[in-house]
């Protein structure tokens, strides 16, 4: 018997009883649907928390006060507890600047600030940083100059507007050369950023950027929330990340109070957590193709003994044993084929429709989790099919051809 | 030729032991028009079954066309039957969503026929049992009558030497029943051996040797070319 013969034949089977192959087909597709769909919001999520961090700059490593420790060296933990041990100082972040492998470095300062221009007030988040910070976090000027250049504990009356903080304070008006008041200080608007979105989950554009002297006088303080560097290359990163430690170590007199994250860590922390998270979901998914698996063997199984004539027949006029197995499980192969293309095409299509109502996120299925999902569907398909199929091929033909 | 020596088929019933067919002796030759008669339970239908490879017996020797056949396995036997046997069945065992081609070529599909070959045998077997303009139809779309002529058609695509046929005429009316006994007597004419298990006398009656068994024993043979 030639397989196209096989093929139209199971088919033609199919055919015969539309309700209880399109029940199936809809129980695979679901199936693929839901690995196909799952995946790829776990990939969306994935791209889209990698992307947040790779925003933050490159070649980056954070500076912060206290030592976490944990095994690994420090990972994100280090970012969630961030507790206080010695405070970082503006002459740590100079010390640091000075290394061998590192290309830039600044200071950051944050706090919370009430800003008011004229008749209106908003309270913002107020950084205090330096000149490289622009370069550093790849923030572009739409309107004047980023913080002027000079020594960091000089603290010069200018300040740096995000987009949506000009635009509530200013309207269409240009904020360059405005007073501005923070807390009892005042200072010039020499630049605005241009719309930076959510960078590394903070809100830019909702900020206003001061000089880190100005800050650390508005706030009070002589401490140094972070200090962000740049290291020359990204092979230097892991060495430069040692020379910081070794460098803050005798700052500190000899205490290791720092933790140094670097991006790269963080990046690859979450792409590990959201690559588990997407293969679990994909095998979630995947049970419902078992799930699938058994029910067309179920059915597979009733179509042999309502076909119990017709294996009987195909016996009498000469149907080898292979030949019936290979008809049932044709059948079955073309049950989880057709199933899986439907279930890809729904499942496609969800994802798109998800990206639509997103638009943030990049939902869309990775082909490795596709390819596997139809792999899953015909393999079942196959499996599941096997039992029925030897039942169909080990009928008597005497027995069988006395039901009619 | 069907030769079978000391031939027995027993079935376990109920943990009593059956003797569907006991010790038979029996020469079929070819293009032979053979009659097998008896009571229900006799054991003619597993005689014909035993005949057509369908029943392995269960001591005993059967030599087909020269062959010892008793030893094969399924699918040796199965490759028997394709070459020298065709079926007719009471209730004719159409697939239903074939049409009466596919029906009559389903042989020839599962021989790996190409299928320009086979719909010219299919249509011209069709054609002879004046099938042609009905070929299309499914059997839900066929009389009684014209589903055991597309059964006839199936049997006899390999054109095989014995056709056997089980109550061919038993789920037809008279005049029906009447035009099968006719096509399947054309055949024998043209040398195929017939071989029909019956109740009924009036068919039993137009072939040429008469079997008739009781209790898995043949106990009467007449008409038989040696007798």
């Amino acid at each position: 018997m030639k397989a196209l013969d096989t093929t139209r034949l199971s088919l033609q089977a199919l055919r015969r009883y539309p309700l209880r192959t399109s029940m199936l087909l809809l129980a695979i597709a679901i199936g693929v649907a839901a690995v196909v769909m799952l995946t790829a919001v776990g990939e969306g999520a994935r791209r889209y928390v990698t992307g947040q961090f790779a925003s933050l700059g490159t070649n980056l490593l954070i500076v912060l006060p206290g030592k976490s420790d944990t095994a690994g060296g420090g990972g994100i933990e280090g970012l969630l507890i961030g507790e206080t041990a010695r405070e970082l100082t503006l002459e740590d972040t100079i010390a640091v600047g000075r290394l061998g492998r590192v290309r830039q470095v600044t200071p950051v300062v944050v706090g919370a600030g009430t800003v008011s221009s004229r008749a209106r007030v908003r309270d913002i988040t107020v950084i205090g940083t330096s000149e490289p910070m622009a370069a550093i976090q790849h923030w572009t000027i739409e309107l004047g100059r980023f913080l002027p250049p000079g020594d960091l504990d000089v603290a010069t009356p200018v300040c740096v507007l995000g987009y949506t903080v000009a635009h509530e304070l200013y309207d269409t008006e240009s904020p360059l050369g405005q007073w501005l008041r923070i807390g009892d200080s005042r200072c010039r608007v020499v630049g605005m950023l241009t719309k930076q979105g959510l960078a590394g989950g903070f809100k830019v554009d909702e900020t206003v950027i001061l000089p880190v002297a100005n800050a650390q006088q508005i706030f009070n303080t002589s401490a140094v929330f972070r200090i962000l560097v740049e290291a020359t290359s990204r092979d230097s990163i892991k060495a430069a990340k040692s020379d910081i430690i070794a460098l803050i170590k005798t700052r500190h007199a000899g205490t290791e109070d720092v933790t140094v994250v670097t991006q790269d860590a963080l990046v690859s922390t979450f792409d590990q957590i959201f690559g588990m998270i997407t293969a679990g979901l994909a095998a979630i998914a995947a049970i419902s193709l078992i799930v699938a698996g058994v029910l067309i063997m179920n059915v597979m199984l009733v179509a042999v003994s309502q076909r119990t004539a017709e294996i009987g027949l195909l016996k009498a006029v000469g149907a080898r044993h292979r030949q019936i197995i290979a008809l049932f499980l044709t059948e079955a192969a073309c049950l989880s084929l057709l199933g899986a293309v439907v279930g890809l095409a729904i499942g496609t299509a969800g994802s798109w429709v998800l990206t639509l109502m997103f638009p943030v996120l990049d939902f869309s299925a990775p082909p490795w989790a596709s390819a596997a999902a139809v792999g899953v569907a015909i393999a079942s398909g196959l499996l599941f099919g096997i039992l029925p199929a030897r039942r169909a091929a080990n009928l008597d033909p005497v027995l069988a051809l006395m039901k009619h | 030729m069907m030769e079978l020596r000391g031939i027995c088929r027993e079935y376990e019933v109920g943990g009593e032991t059956v003797h569907a067919l006991d010790n038979v002796d029996l020469t079929i030759r070819p293009g032979e028009y053979v009659s097998i008669m008896g009571p229900s339970g006799s054991g003619k239908s597993t005689l014909l079954n035993v005949l057509g490879l369908l029943d392995r017996p269960t001591a005993g020797s059967y030599a087909l066309q020269g062959e010892d056949v008793s030893k094969l396995d399924d699918d040796a036997l199965a490759a028997k039957r394709q070459k020298h046997i065709g079926f007719i069945f009471q209730f004719f065992h159409l697939i239903p969503r074939l049409t009466a081609l596919e029906n009559v070529e389903l042989p020839l599909v599962l021989a790996g026929a190409a299928p320009r070959e086979r719909r010219e045998r299919a249509t011209q077997v069709l054609e002879s049992l004046g099938l042609g303009p009905r070929m299309h139809h499914r059997p839900d779309q066929l009389s009684g009558g014209e589903r055991q002529r597309v059964a006839i058609g199936r049997a006899i695509i390999m054109q095989p030497s014995f056709l056997l046929a089980d109550e061919p005429t038993g789920n037809l009316d008279s005049k029906s029943g009447g035009e099968i006994m006719q096509i399947v007597e054309d055949l024998h004419h043209k040398g195929i051996a017939l071989l029909i298990v019956t109740h009924d006398p009036l068919i039993g009656g137009r072939a040429h040797r008469h079997l008739t068994l009781r209790d898995g024993k043949i106990v009467k043979d007449e008409g038989s070319d040696t007798a």
